[in-house]
C-alpha cells in the first residue's frame, strides 16, 4: 500500500476529479438536468399525443430522430476504433487519450439506439423486434450489429479499467465496496498483466471489423431501399468515413474539456491535439472525396428523379443545409488543420466543433431531401422539426455530457496504469523496436 | 388459387373521387382535424394523384386513382423488422396492426407512397359514431395502415358462399372503390384466370403498371388514356 501511493504520487492529479467535487460541477449538473427534464417532458408529450407533435408527415416519414440516430452512432466511432487502431499500431502517444475515447463510444451508443426507439410509433412494442425478428430487414441487421458493438466496446472499455479500479480500491476514499467488486481481485501480478494485455489486444482486433460493420449497416438502412439518392453502393464506406470523421472531432472536443476542467495539460499535450488534428485532416479530405464522388455520379447519370433531389440540395430548398454542411465539414476545418501553427488545442477544438455541426447537417440532408421528393406526385410537405424534436436532440446531448461527466467522477479519465507503464517500460521497448527496423545496429 | 388484381381504365375515369369516399367510409379511415390535414397527416388508402405532363403550352393534366399496388415483389415487406406486413397466398399485401411497431421503414421504402401512418389517435365527428364499419378494425395511433383490397369483404364473401352451400367464385368479391365507381372505370377480379375481365384487360395494348421498371410487379393495372 505504502509503496503504491509512492509510485502514484506523480499521477496523483488523475485521481483529483474523483476525490474532489467543486461548485462548478454541481452547477453544470443542475443545468444539464434541467435540459434533460425538459426533453423528458417533450417526449412524454409525444408519447401521449402521438408522432403528430413532430414536423413529420407523409411522405417525409423520417426526420430529426433518424438523423440523430445516424449522427450519434457515427460519433461512437471515435472511441473504440481510434483507440483500437492506435493500440494495434503501438502508437505511444495514445496512452493518455484512449480511455476518454472509449467512453464516448459506449455512452453515445445509447443515444443512437434511444433515438430509434423514440422514433417508433409504438415504443411499447419495441420488444417485437426480439419476439418476431425478421432478418430480411436491414433494421434487424442494425439491431444485431449495434448489440455486438455495444457489448464489445463495453468489454474493451472495461478491461483497461481494471488496474485503475484496483488503484482506487487500494487508495481509500468512497465506495470501496464498489471498486472491490469491479477490480475483480486485481493484484498486478505478472500473470494478470499477461492475460490483461492479451485480452485487450484480442478485443482491439475484434472491435475494428465490428465498428466498420456497424456504420455500414446503418447506411444499409437507406441504401437497401430503392429510393433515389439512397440506393447507392458507396453509402457503406461513405458512412463509415463520416462516422470516423465526426468521431475524431467529438474526441478532440472531449479532450479539450477534460484538459481544461481537470488541469491535465501535462497529460493531454499539444502534440496529442496535433496528431489527432492530422488524423482529422485526413478524414476531412476523405470526406470530401466521398461526397464529391457521390454527387458527381448522380450529376453525370442525370436521371430526372435523382436530379430533382440533387438540385433541391444544391440550389433549392435544402441549399442552406447542403452548403452549411460543406462549410462546416470542409471549408472551415481544412485550413485550420492544414497548418501546424493552427493545429493547437484551441485550433483543433474550433475545427472539431465545426465538423460535428457539419456532420449532423450531412445526416439531415441525406435523410430528408430524398423523402421530400418521392417518385410519384405527392403533397408538397415542407418538413421543419418542431420544438419537441429539437428539445429531444438537446436532451440527448445534455444526457450524454452528464453521463460522461459522471464517468470522470467515478473512474480516472486518463488511464493511470497505462501512462505509468509507458513511462517505465515503453522507453526501453521503443528503443528496442526501432533497432529492429534499422539495418546495421544490434539485432541480427 | 386466386390472384386478386385491379384494372383502372383512365379513359373512363372522370375523377369524381367516389372511390376515395367509398374507401374512406368502408375502411373506417379516421378524419383528421383541419390543421392536421394541412400538415399532410390525413390518411388515404385510395387517392387521386394529379399527374401534370409537359410544359406550358403543351400541358396535360391527368388524374390517377391510386390504391395500394399489391405488388408481387413488394418493397415494403422486405424491410419490415417484425413481419408486421406480409403478402398472403392470394397476393394481397396486408398489415398486422397489433404487431406493427411504427418504425415507418415500410412507408419510406414503398416507391408508390401508398402507406399511411397514424400520427394521431383516430378521430371521427360525433355524428359518425354509429356509422363505422364493424368488419374493419380501428387502427390506433402509431401504426402503419394501407389499402387491403377490402380484404374483409373477401372473408365475408367466402363465408357467405359456404353458408349458402356453394363454391366461392371470384365474382363474389368486390372492393368498395370498384363497387362505387359510377363510370365503370374500375374492374376487379382474379388475374390467375386467363378469361377473367381483369386478365383480358391487363393484356390490352393500353395496359401499363405504375413504375414498372422497378420490378415490383404491381397487381393494379392501368389502361392509359386516349389511345
Amino acid at each position: 500500500m505504502e509503496n503504491q501511493s509512492m509510485i502514484l504520487r506523480e499521477d496523483e492529479i488523475l485521481l483529483d476529479p474523483i476525490r474532489k467535487t467543486g461548485k462548478p460541477f454541481y452547477l453544470t449538473l443542475f443545468i444539464l438536468l434541467g435540459v434533460i427534464f425538459w426533453a423528458l417532458f417533450a417526449y412524454l408529450n409525444q408519447y401521449k399525443e402521438g408522432l403528430g407533435v413532430t414536423g413529420l408527415a407523409r411522405p417525409v416519414f423520417w426526420g430529426v430522430y433518424i438523423t440523430n440516430f445516424v449522427f450519434f452512432i457515427g460519433i461512437s466511432h471515435a472511441g473504440t476504433l481510434i483507440s483500437a487502431i492506435l493500440r494495434l499500431a503501438k502508437a505511444e502517444w495514445r496512452r493518455s487519450i484512449t480511455r476518454s475515447a472509449e467512453v464516448i463510444t459506449v455512452l453515445v451508443l445509447f443515444f443512437g439506439v434511444g433515438n430509434i426507439l423514440m422514433d417508433l410509433g409504438r415504443p411499447d412494442r419495441m420488444l417485437n423486434i426480439i419476439r418476431y425478428p425478421r432478418f430480411q430487414s436491414p433494421l434487424l441487421w442494425d439491431v444485431s450489429s449495434i448489440t455486438v458493438y455495444l457489448t464489445a466496446s463495453s468489454i474493451y472499455l472495461y478491461l483497461p479499467l481494471i488496474p485503475d479500479i484496483a488503484i482506487l480500491r487500494d487508495h481509500g476514499g468512497k465506495w470501496q465496496w464498489f471498486y472491490r467488486i469491479f477490480a475483480l481481485g486485481w493484484k498486478g501480478t505478472e500473470k494478470q498483466h499477461y492475460w490483461l494485455e492479451k485480452g485487450i489486444s484480442i478485443m482491439a482486433i475484434i472491435v475494428i471489423p465490428v465498428a466498420v460493420s456497424v456504420h455500414t449497416v446503418v447506411s444499409f438502412v437507406f441504401a437497401m431501399t430503392i429510393q433515389p439518392m439512397w440506393h447507392s453502393a458507396i453509402f457503406g464506406p461513405y458512412f463509415v468515413a463520416g462516422a470516423i470523421f465526426s468521431g475524431i472531432a467529438a474526441l478532440i472536443v472531449a479532450m479539450n474539456l477534460i484538459r481544461k476542467v481537470y488541469h491535465l495539460e501535462d497529460y493531454l499535450r499539444p502534440v496529442h491535439f496535433n496528431n489527432l488534428g492530422i488524423l482529422l485532416l485526413v478524414m476531412t479530405l476523405l470526406w470530401f472525396y466521398f461526397t464529391f464522388t457521390e454527387y458527381l455520379t448522380v450529376y453525370y447519370g442525370a436521371e430526372p428523379l435523382h436530379m430533382n433531389i440533387f438540385w433541391s440540395k444544391f440550389t433549392g430548398r435544402f441549399a442552406p443545409y447542403f452548403w452549411g454542411m460543406f462549410l462546416f465539414c470542409f471549408v472551415i476545418p481544412l485550413p485550420i488543420l492544414s497548418f501546424k501553427k493552427t493545429r493547437t488545442p484551441l485550433g483543433t477544438l474550433i475545427a472539431s466543433l465545426s465538423v460535428i455541426i457539419g456532420m449532423w447537417l450531412e445526416r439531415y440532408i441525406i435523410v430528408v431531401p430524398t423523402l421530400t421528393n418521392p417518385r410519384l406526385p405527392n403533397e408538397q410537405i415542407i418538413y421543419s422539426p418542431t420544438w419537441v424534436e429539437w428539445s429531444i436532440l438537446a436532451g440527448c446531448i445534455s444526457f450524454f455530457i452528464l453521463l460522461y461527466m459522471l464517468f470522470t467522477k467515478i473512474f480516472p479519465i486518463v488511464s493511470i496504469w497505462e501512462v505509468k507503464e509507458g513511462r517505465e517500460k515503453s522507453m526501453a521497448e521503443v528503443q528496442e523496436r526501432i533497432k529492429t527496423y534499422l539495418p546495421g545496429i544490434g539485432v541480427e | 388459387m386466386f390472384k386478386w388484381g385491379m384494372v383502372i381504365d383512365l379513359d373512363r375515369c372522370s375523377g369524381c373521387q367516389a372511390c376515395v369516399v367509398a374507401c374512406q367510409a368502408e375502411n373506417n379511415i379516421s378524419l383528421p382535424e383541419p390543421e392536421g390535414a394541412k400538415k399532410g397527416r390525413s390518411i388515404h388508402w385510395m387517392e387521386l394523384l394529379p399527374y401534370i405532363e409537359g410544359e406550358y403550352p403543351h400541358i396535360k393534366a391527368r388524374l390517377l386513382p391510386r390504391p395500394c399496388m399489391h405488388c408481387e415483389k413488394p418493397a415494403c415487406i422486405k424491410v419490415c423488422p417484425v413481419g408486421a406486413t406480409y403478402k398472403n397466398e392470394e397476393g394481397i399485401v396486408g398489415v398486422v396492426y397489433y404487431r406493427c411497431i411504427g418504425c415507418r421503414y415500410c412507408t419510406t421504402a414503398c416507391p408508390y407512397n401508398v402507406r399511411n401512418f397514424n400520427w394521431y389517435e383516430p378521430k371521427w365527428p360525433k355524428e359518425m359514431k354509429g356509422s363505422l364499419n364493424r368488419d374493419v378494425s380501428i387502427r390506433r395511433k402509431g401504426v402503419v395502415e394501407k389499402c387491403t383490397f377490402c380484404h374483409h369483404r373477401l372473408l365475408k364473401a367466402k363465408e357467405k358462399a359456404k353458408a349458402e352451400g356453394r363454391e366461392f367464385i371470384a365474382e363474389d368479391y368486390i372492393p368498395a372503390c370498384v363497387q362505387a365507381c359510377p363510370s365503370g372505370a374500375m374492374f376487379f377480379g382474379d388475374l390467375n384466370d386467363p378469361f377473367s375481365i381483369v386478365s383480358r384487360l391487363s393484356r390490352e395494348r393500353r395496359a401499363f403498371r405504375l413504375l414498372e421498371d422497378l420490378g415490383t410487379e404491381p397487381k393494379v393495372i392501368y389502361l392509359s388514356e386516349g389511345m
